[in-house]
């Protein structure tokens, strides 16, 4: 058996994974998101408040879930009529303003945070979790509104000459992703059992940004790749640990340089 | 004979400049219909304002007698009008089957059955549109290309394979711009039976093209654009011989 330790380690990477999974399919749609951990916030906090209450884990898992996809309609409405870097801006202040919120909002804390979160988070859950988002996201590569989303990635005009209903698609590419990242959030409040605000910050949504850009944007393998990396690395090397963030800053660089498209090719390139 | 497509007194101005001053057009059911004339005389513009993509400064434009101006471009296609681009616009991240397979989404229904089919392992809509898919390729002669990626193909397969993601979407007219451009002789030729062959399987084609001799062939009606105004209108024989049209555009070659 996995020691306690060990378990852990793979719940955290697979809870990346779905952070991974969660930015990827909007970014397979060409919109660059830098505000999964907001999403993921939601899930957290409405997941960890329910079970509090009583309400069975999965079912609280599935309230924090649908939150987040509702939410990710609202903030994907604005992002119909905006591209590239001002849908990251746009999204990087609602990440801010949901980090804002969590701060300020008493009934789950406020600033001293949210703590007594009892330990529902079983690490074979989270595999599964993890598997079950692999294949739906995979599965839709091959589907109607995953070539949709290529399309409209590549030529937003030719996309929409071809039949193509922006709105739906990008909406959906949002709350889909968005769904995915309040899963994991669900899953890392019945983990960590505190979160306070200071956890779904900027940098977390930077870092689920790294998993997608390291391995592969292009490939749904990527994100799972790119996570698993980056969280078990300074586990298992001390020195990567002492120097984290400056050691992903230089895979990036190194990345950007030599694979450009990521570790792992688009998909279409294996043949 | 009524009309399959109306555009009324139609004008297109960018900023100062007016790059189509009330244009008429009327296009009938089964015909092969050209639009030609010099460069900038506002082709490819008229052609954005049938496809929706780009939206008229004046003018109002029909399909089978329904306005539909102002309409988005994916609404525009599901009413059976499809197009190709000038310059190529595939998907150069999807397979050749992919993307012709993008223009039978507009007849896959509705997005309830998208997420149903997304649940169930084998659906069924998928497998139909991609069987379609072949088919169009087929029948555009694309058949031996399949395994390659869009942009692998000489430019000449990549206008064929536009047309083939057009013909996907099973539309009542088809807008093709300049799909000549680049091709020899033979694949001119090749072209031409692909456009009689297209109209004979009852679609109406809009044709913009500069390669004379196909127009004059395969046109049952031709209008000439010169700097944005119609300046002539009729069969090509009569085209052939009209002072106005060979002084702005034929020239004496013809
Ligand atoms: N988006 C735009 N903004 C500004 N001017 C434009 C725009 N699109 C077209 N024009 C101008 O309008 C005029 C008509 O252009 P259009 O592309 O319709 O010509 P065309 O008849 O298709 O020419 P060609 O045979 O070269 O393709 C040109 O002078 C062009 O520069
Ligand atoms: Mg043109």
């Amino acid at each position: 058996m996995l020691s306690g330790y060990w378990e852990s380690v793979i719940t955290f990477a697979g809870i990346n994974v779905l952070m991974g999974l969660s930015l990827y399919v909007p970014m397979s749609a060409g919109l660059i998101s830098l505000g999964q951990a907001g999403f993921m916030a939601i899930g957290a906090y409405l997941s960890a408040y329910l079970t509090k209450l009583g309400v069975p884990f999965p079912l609280a898992m599935a309230a924090g879930a649908l939150a987040a996809g509702i939410v990710g309609l609202i903030v994907g409405a604005p992002a119909l009529r905006i591209r590239g870097i001002y849908i990251m801006i746009l999204t990087l202040g609602f990440g801010e303003i949901v980090r804002v919120f969590f701060l300020n909002f008493t009934p789950t804390g406020g600033a001293l945070g949210y703590s007594g979160i009892q330990p529902l988070t079983e690490f074979y859950w989270v595999l599964t979790a993890c598997a079950i988002a692999l294949v739906a996201v995979w599965r839709l590569r091959h589907s109607r509104m995953g070539r949709a989303m290529i399309a409209i990635h590549e030529d937003d005009l030719a996309a929409e000459a071809m039949g193509i209903n922006l709105m739906t698609v990008k909406l959906f590419a949002f709350s889909f992703g968005a769904v995915i990242a309040g899963v994991a959030g669900a899953f890392y409040a019945h983990q960590t059992l505190y979160i306070d605000a200071q956890q779904f910050d900027f940098a977390r949504s930077a870092t689920t940004f790294l998993y997608v850009v390291l391995g592969g944007p292009a490939n749904p393998l990527g994100p799972v790749l790119g996570a698993v990396l980056v969280t078990i690395l300074p586990e298992t090397l001390r020195v990567v640990q002492d120097w984290r963030m400056t050691f992903f800053g230089g895979l990036l660089v190194i990345a950007a340089i030599w694979r450009p498209d990521g570790l792992l090719k688009p998909l279409h390139s294996y043949r | 004979m009524t009309a399959l497509l109306v555009a009324d007194a139609i004008s297109k101005r960018f900023g100062g400049y007016l790059a189509l001053a009330d244009v008429g057009v009327q296009i009938r059911a089964g015909d092969i219909h050209a639009l030609i004339g010099p460069n900038g005389a506002g082709k490819t513009t008229l052609f954005n304002i049938i496809s929706g993509v780009a939206v008229p400064t004046a003018g109002r434009i029909a399909f089978q007698g329904q306005d539909y101006t102002g309409r988005r471009a994916d609404q525009v296609l599901a009413m059976g009008v499809a197009r190709n681009f000038q310059h190529v616009r595939l998907f150069p991240g999807l397979s050749i089957v992919e993307n012709v397979m993008i223009g039978c989404h507009a007849r896959m229904g509705s997005l309830l059955q998208e997420l149903l089919s997304y649940v169930r392992l084998e659906p069924r809509a998928e497998r139909d549109a991609r069987d379609r898919a072949l088919e169009v390729i087929n029948f555009v002669g694309l058949q031996g290309r399949i395994a390659m990626l869009p942009g692998e193909l000489t430019l000449v397969d990549q206008r064929r394979l536009e047309i083939a993601r057009a013909l996907a979407s099973g539309p009542q007219l088809l807008l093709l711009d300049e799909p000549a451009a680049g091709m020899n002789p033979s694949e001119v030729n090749q072209l031409d039976t692909l456009i009689r062959q297209i109209r004979d399987s009852g679609i109406t084609v809009l044709l913009v093209e500069h390669h004379t001799r196909l127009v004059m062939a395969v046109a049952d009606r031709v209008t000439v654009l010169s700097a944005g105004r119609v300046i002539a209108d009729g069969p090509p024989s009569i085209i052939q011989r009209d002072e106005a049209v060979i002084t702005a555009y034929l020239g004496d070659s013809q």
